[in-house]
């Protein structure tokens, strides 16, 4: 037996090719964003002689110069409440759609699930170009509002499927107990069963969240002005400029950015559990 | 706030019958039918209402509009299949479905690989695990425009990574300092794709790491026992175990990669000389700089019907094959 454990353990242990490969990976992943922190920091002048390594005076002058020009500010500001309002309001039509569709008597069954993934997995390119008409007819072309109500669309069916199947495993003893005490439908659904599946739909919002505020053909074919835009749009606009400064670019990638992975790395099991149902659920 | 629940469901379920009298309890399985069938139709009226508006409706309209010649102003005129006869004989059409063919099979292979080992080498890890998990799945979070920014500096000619690689001195790196990754028609397309995998490639990872985690070890044991290699290990065990996961991740990327749209136009706008050009980019320009979007509508249903043959064959070759994927 012993000679049989032997080279099983042996092997277990990986190797330093693994090591290897793994770490050329990860500097992969990683490497360019040091780059990009690095060259956050440097001047204008610095970038052109050392545009790789480490900077050598650190010009923290370029956040507020880049915060300024590429107007950071009001962006930011625009993409908290579009990336809050989408998170919210995914998580109440997803929520409030996946418990009909699995506690309450809503006819057609099966049916409402394909129309789910059919219109999760359709282009958005399909309705994409007579949506900007109807979008002006509405007076929602050019409001924030109105890219709010389309990211609701297009990011809700993904998380109604995603709390569907956390509701369809969660047993129904406590609702019924309710029930037969005299709680109504509403009380059930909020006292009962909201703080139970509260971690799917945590989930579903931050998804949700993230990725309207990482958007960017719907907000480039629908928000015009500058003063709305969210902060994507201001990236995108800083760095087509035709006298691109990188360290400036560089940032306001970097303010852009980091919202996003402070959020990531506090949260990562949360996102990554939710990206992981997302390639896998469907 | 959920143990408030669990200890108030708990003496419920204890005694149930002694509370409500016993009428009304009868009376209500109806009462309370109803209700839940009224509340039912109120709880997914939102999803309903904005799908209707956003997705289904347009997605219904594009399809009268491609038969017409609607300029996204005026009155549209219906031309029937003009728009789809001029879509198939253009060149420009032509050879934007080329280079999504190509983005294709680019993401089939490459960030797929990537992916693949990367969760092999990973599974077999006892510790480290989630940090290398974390730091590969970084760039997944971040924005289209945010590693446009970073890459766009790292392909310049003159400050990117050609440029440093030509002054370390090895002649057969010299010429790369030259080298306008985005800017040289015939390197451009494969600059993007490059630069999308960036992003791209740890989102597959995780998900065939999750896949992975779940292959019983005893079949590992067994075949270890036969004294086969980590290489062996992949191919007779990992690879049949995930297969479910692999095949849909295939799907997705071929629906994905006919759809690409934001790498392109943020990094080349499907230049230069429409050598990145997809059909996304080409249906944007026909839809909001031509106006022609009777035209660009024929496009949105031709990326449409690919999408749905490649739903449509996954699932003939599952039936055929009897996967229970």
């Amino acid at each position: 037996m012993s000679t049989l454990d032997q080279p099983t353990r042996a092997r277990r242990h990986p190797q330093p090719v693994t090591w290897v490969i793994l770490g050329v990976l990860a500097l992969y992943a990683v490497g360019p964003l040091l780059v990009l922190a690095g060259n956050s920091l440097k001047s204008a002048r610095e970038i052109d002689s050392n545009p790789l390594g480490f900077p050598q005076a650190w010009s923290w002058s370029n956040f507020a110069e880049a915060w300024e020009r590429a107007h950071m500010g009001g962006a930011l500001l625009n993409s908290a409440v579009i990336a809050t309002a989408t998170a919210l309001g995914v998580a109440v039509i997803a929520t409030t759609a996946a418990y009909a569709m699995t506690r309450l008597e809503l006819p057609g069954g099966g049916a409402w699930i394909l129309w789910l993934l059919v219109s999760s997995s359709l282009p958005i390119q399909l309705f994409l170009v007579p949506l900007v008409s109807w979008w002006s007819t509405l007076g929602l072309y050019n409001q924030p509002i109105g890219l709010i109500i389309i990211y609701w669309a297009v990011y809700s069916p993904f998380a109604t499927l995603l709390v569907r199947a956390f509701l369809v495993g969660l047993p129904r003893e406590y609702e019924e107990a309710a029930r037969l005490d005299g709680a109504g439908e509403l009380g059930v659904f909020a006292r009962i069963v909201l703080p139970m599946i509260r971690p799917a739909v945590l989930t579903a919002a931050l998804v949700a969240g993230l990725q309207s505020y990482n958007e960017f053909m719907l907000a480039v074919t629908f928000i015009q002005d500058r003063d709305l835009q969210p902060v994507a749009l201001s990236l995108y606009s800083f760095q087509q400029g035709f006298t691109t400064d990188w360290s400036l670019v560089s940032a306001a990638g970097l303010i852009m950015a980091l919202p996003v992975v402070v959020l990531f790395l506090t949260m990562q099991r949360r996102f990554i559990d939710g990206y992981v149902s997302r390639g896998i659920a469907v | 706030m959920i143990t408030e629940t669990a200890t108030t469901g708990a003496s419920l379920a204890g005694a149930p019958v002694r509370r409500g009298p016993q009428p009304a309890l009868r009376g209500r399985p109806l009462g309370a039918r109803r209700q839940r069938r009224l509340l039912a139709w109120v709880f997914v009226a939102p999803l309903l209402v904005v799908n209707l508006l956003v997705v289904t409706g347009p997605g219904l309209a594009s399809v009268y509009y491609s038969f017409t010649d609607w300029n996204g102003l005026g009155t549209p005129h219906f031309v029937g299949l003009s728009n789809y006869g001029e879509m198939l004989g253009s060149d420009a059409v032509g050879s934007a479905l080329v280079h999504n063919v190509l983005w294709t099979l680019f993401f089939l292979v490459v960030p797929m690989t990537m992916g693949l080992v990367g969760a092999f080498l990973l599974s077999r890890l006892r510790r480290r695990q989630t940090f290398f998990r974390v730091l590969y799945f970084v760039p997944y979070v971040l924005a289209t425009v945010v590693s446009a920014a970073v890459w766009r500096q790292l392909l310049d000619p003159d400050g990117g990574v050609g440029a440093a690689l030509s002054t370390l001195g090895l002649p057969f790196l010299e010429g790369l300092g030259e080298v306008n990754f985005l800017g040289n028609p015939s390197l451009a397309l494969g600059s993007v794709a490059f630069v999308n995998t960036w992003q791209w490639w740890g989102f597959l990872l995780v998900i065939f790491l999750a896949s992975m985690q779940s292959v019983d070890p005893a079949l590992y044991e067994a075949v270890r026992l036969d004294g086969a290699g980590p290489v062996r290990e992949f191919w007779h065990i990992t690879l049949p175990m995930i297969r479910p996961t692999l095949v849909f991740l295939g799907l997705m990327t071929i629906i994905w990669s006919f759809l690409v749209f934001d790498y392109v136009y943020v990094l080349t706008q499907g230049g230069p000389a429409g050598s990145t050009d997809v059909l996304s980019t080409v249906l944007y320009r026909e839809a909001f700089q031509n106006q022609r979007h009777g035209y660009a509508s024929a496009i949105a249903m031709l990326l449409s019907v690919i999408s749905a043959l490649t739903v449509l064959g996954y699932l003939a070759l599952r039936r055929r094959l009897r996967w229970d994927v």
